[in-house]
């Protein structure tokens, strides 16, 4: 009997949760295509400028309105910019706003769910009170309302309020876990050998649900860069002289017709971002919490 | 069940009024209307300015002109832009543009959703599911100003190929056209047509994906194989048993796909030149107007409410267990 199972231990140690992750993830093409396209487009959006020597403010006045060539791989703008650095610079901003976004807001959400859930009491109900008051409020509106408050200053304000208000939903499922985390034998065991709340909160209970904060983080990168781009269409994101995706498509859109290399490179450089991201928030929430019912995947038969 | 809706309503109602008071504060914390009349060359008399700052009650503390403003609005009387224009007027125009573009956008998207959904749970991992989930896929992650783009790319094309004006896309009505009202209400429609799509792609994207995993856990469920094993045709088992039951849980979600819609309906009114309320409250930031802006957000709270409020309702005719 005991000879048989031998082999079998070897076999269980390799196979530890990373591994079976990172396999599981492995498994679905389209995932892995995202991931690598995500890959692709930060490696673009970074190194990208070295590969052309038109920075994305200068001008080329011997070019305007010049369709795509060897020199300006995009073409060129009204004024003789070149478009290709210039969907670059934009593709870095919205790739560095969206991550941004995904990771203080899911920051927030594990800060404030677990407090409320571990602490409980008039704690808990005060921040549940501020997460319902928050999805109540059309964010998209307040955002922009507060737009010319920020004008002319940095591009930060518009990430801390773009994550200020995405992070309330996962709070409330973080909230839920932490509920049921907290009343765990190992929970307990730490709480009756005198280890402080926040020495637990940090060590035992975060770290029982960092897959539900990984995937969070990813879905939120994808949110944000669409948000983002969203407001910056209508001149209440990014400001001039910076550029995002969605300035470019903005200043593209009225001359698309006649001139589509205006906004097409743009718009599709980002539809393309924020289908790969999805994909590998996809993937990751198979990866690591096989037991969510999440729409539109069921996998029978596996 | 009365009490119940009653209650919500009560909710909804001071809700809305959170809402509100917020994009009023905050617009009257982060505006300055009177930036357009000092930076005119040559400046106007420091007179004119305090005139027009005594006008605008910009020396009253916030919570005042909150209060002042709100007397107005349940009166029915929304206050007056920075230029002195009657908001009131405005929005009876406005409302109507963009309820009609709600209505049918939520309409289409809701009924398109569902079907898709249905469709390709009933048909599952076939290719007509597959390129259901690719174009979900698509719509999801593209936003509606690129969508909206390009489909007014595309209406182009179209026209240039046929010649003729087969979908119009700047406007909702052509001005000045001659002929009756059929042919009004026809260019009406054909107006109609590319900003419904551009709201609607997004909508049933949203909503077959939800409908599709809803109608595969009551396609996999007991009662209907039981319903079948009574004799009932498959057909009849499917949609008065299975559509039924899976389309409780869309109701709460159909909510929240109303809000989608009227951030996505902003965005839509401007690339298609409609003049209604998202584009009213994009004029409103760029112009500094306080009070556009606390309309258009009393407004788009009150249609979020109202149509969370029917979900309820929807839910409550829906599930025969609710018994509220």
């Amino acid at each position: 009997m005991t000879e048989t199972l031998r082999p079998v231990a070897p076999l269980m140690e390799r196979s530890s949760r990373g591994w079976m992750v990172v396999r599981r993830f492995l498994r679905r093409r389209l995932s892995v295509i995202g991931l690598v396209c995500v890959v692709l487009l930060y490696a673009l959006a970074f190194l990208g400028p070295l590969l052309t020597p038109w920075s994305y403010a200068e001008q080329d006045p011997t070019a305007y309105l010049a369709p795509p060539s060897a020199q300006h791989w995009f073409g060129t703008t009204q004024i003789g910019e070149d478009v290709f650095a210039q969907t670059l610079r934009g593709l870095q901003k919205s790739l560095t706003i969206g991550l941004l976004v995904g990771v203080i807001s899911t920051g927030i959400a594990a800060v404030v769910g677990t407090v409320a859930g571990y602490f409980g009491g008039w704690v808990d109900r005060i921040l549940m009170w501020v997460v319902d008051l928050l999805l109540v409020i059309p964010s998209f509106l307040i955002i922009a309302i507060l737009s010319p408050a920020f004008r002319g200053k940095t591009w930060l304000i518009l990430v801390i309020l773009l994550a200020a208000f995405s992070w309330m939903i996962t709070a409330r499922i973080v909230r839920g876990l932490t509920l049921s985390l907290r009343e765990r034998e190992f929970v307990l065991a730490a709480r009756f050998m005198g280890v402080s709340p926040w020495r637990i909160i940090a060590r035992h209970i975060v770290p029982n649900m960092a897959s539900i904060l990984i995937i969070d983080a990813t879905i939120t990168v994808g949110t944000a860069i669409l948000t983002e781009t969203g407001l910056s269409f209508l001149g209440f994101g990014v400001q001039p002289p910076d550029v995002s995706l969605g300035t470019l498509i903005a200043s593209g859109t009225n001359s698309a017709l006649t001139f589509p290399w205006l906004f097409l490179f743009s718009g599709g450089l980002l539809a393309l971002t924020v289908l790969s991201v999805n994909f590998v928030g996809d993937g990751l929430r198979d990866a690591l919490d096989p037991t969510s019912t999440h729409a539109g995947r069921r996998r029978s038969g596996e | 069940m009365t009490g119940f809706l009653a209650r919500r309503l009560v909710n909804y109602v001071l809700l809305c009024l959170v809402a509100t008071f917020l994009a009023f504060a905050l617009g009257s914390a982060t505006f300055s209307p009177l930036g357009q009349l000092q930076g005119r060359n040559p400046p106007p008399p420091a007179s004119v300015i305090a005139a027009k700052r005594a006008a605008l009650r910009l020396d009253e503390p916030i919570p005042a002109r909150f209060v002042a403003w709100m007397g107005g609005v349940v009166h029915g009387d929304f206050g007056s832009t920075i230029d002195g224009q009657p908001i009131t007027d405005e929005l009876a125009r406005r409302i109507g543009v963009s309820l009609r573009l709600f209505t049918l956008g939520a309409a289409v998207g809701i009924a398109a959703g569902v079907v898709l959904g249905v469709v390709s749970a009933i048909r599952q991992y076939r290719p007509s599911d597959y390129a259901a989930t690719l174009f979900s896929f698509l719509m999801l992650s593209t936003p509606t100003f690129l969508v909206g783009t390009l489909l007014k790319f595309g209406a182009l094309r179209l026209n240039e190929l046929t010649g003729t004006t087969v979908l119009s896309f700047t406007g909702e009505s052509s001005p000045g056209l001659p002929g009756g009202w059929w042919a009004h209400l026809g260019d009406r429609l054909a107006h109609l047509v590319l900003p419904t799509l551009a709201i609607a792609l997004a909508q049933i994207a949203l909503y077959s994906r939800y409908q599709r995993s809803a109608m595969l856990d009551v396609v996999g469920s007991d009662f209907l194989r039981t319903a079948q094993a009574k004799g009932l045709t498959r057909r009849r088992v499917l949609f008065k048993h299975g559509l039924r039951t899976a389309l409780i849980p869309m109701a709460t979600l159909f909510a929240f796909g109303f809000g989608l819609l009227i951030t996505s309906s902003v965005f839509t009114e401007r690339i298609f030149g409609w003049y209604g309320m998202g584009d009213w409250f994009v004029y409103g930031v760029t112009q500094n107007d306080t009070n556009i802006v606390a309309t258009v957000t009393l407004f788009v709270a009150v249609v979020v409410l109202v149509s969370g409020w029917l979900s309820d309702v929807l839910y409550a005719a829906l599930d025969p267990r609710i018994r509220l």
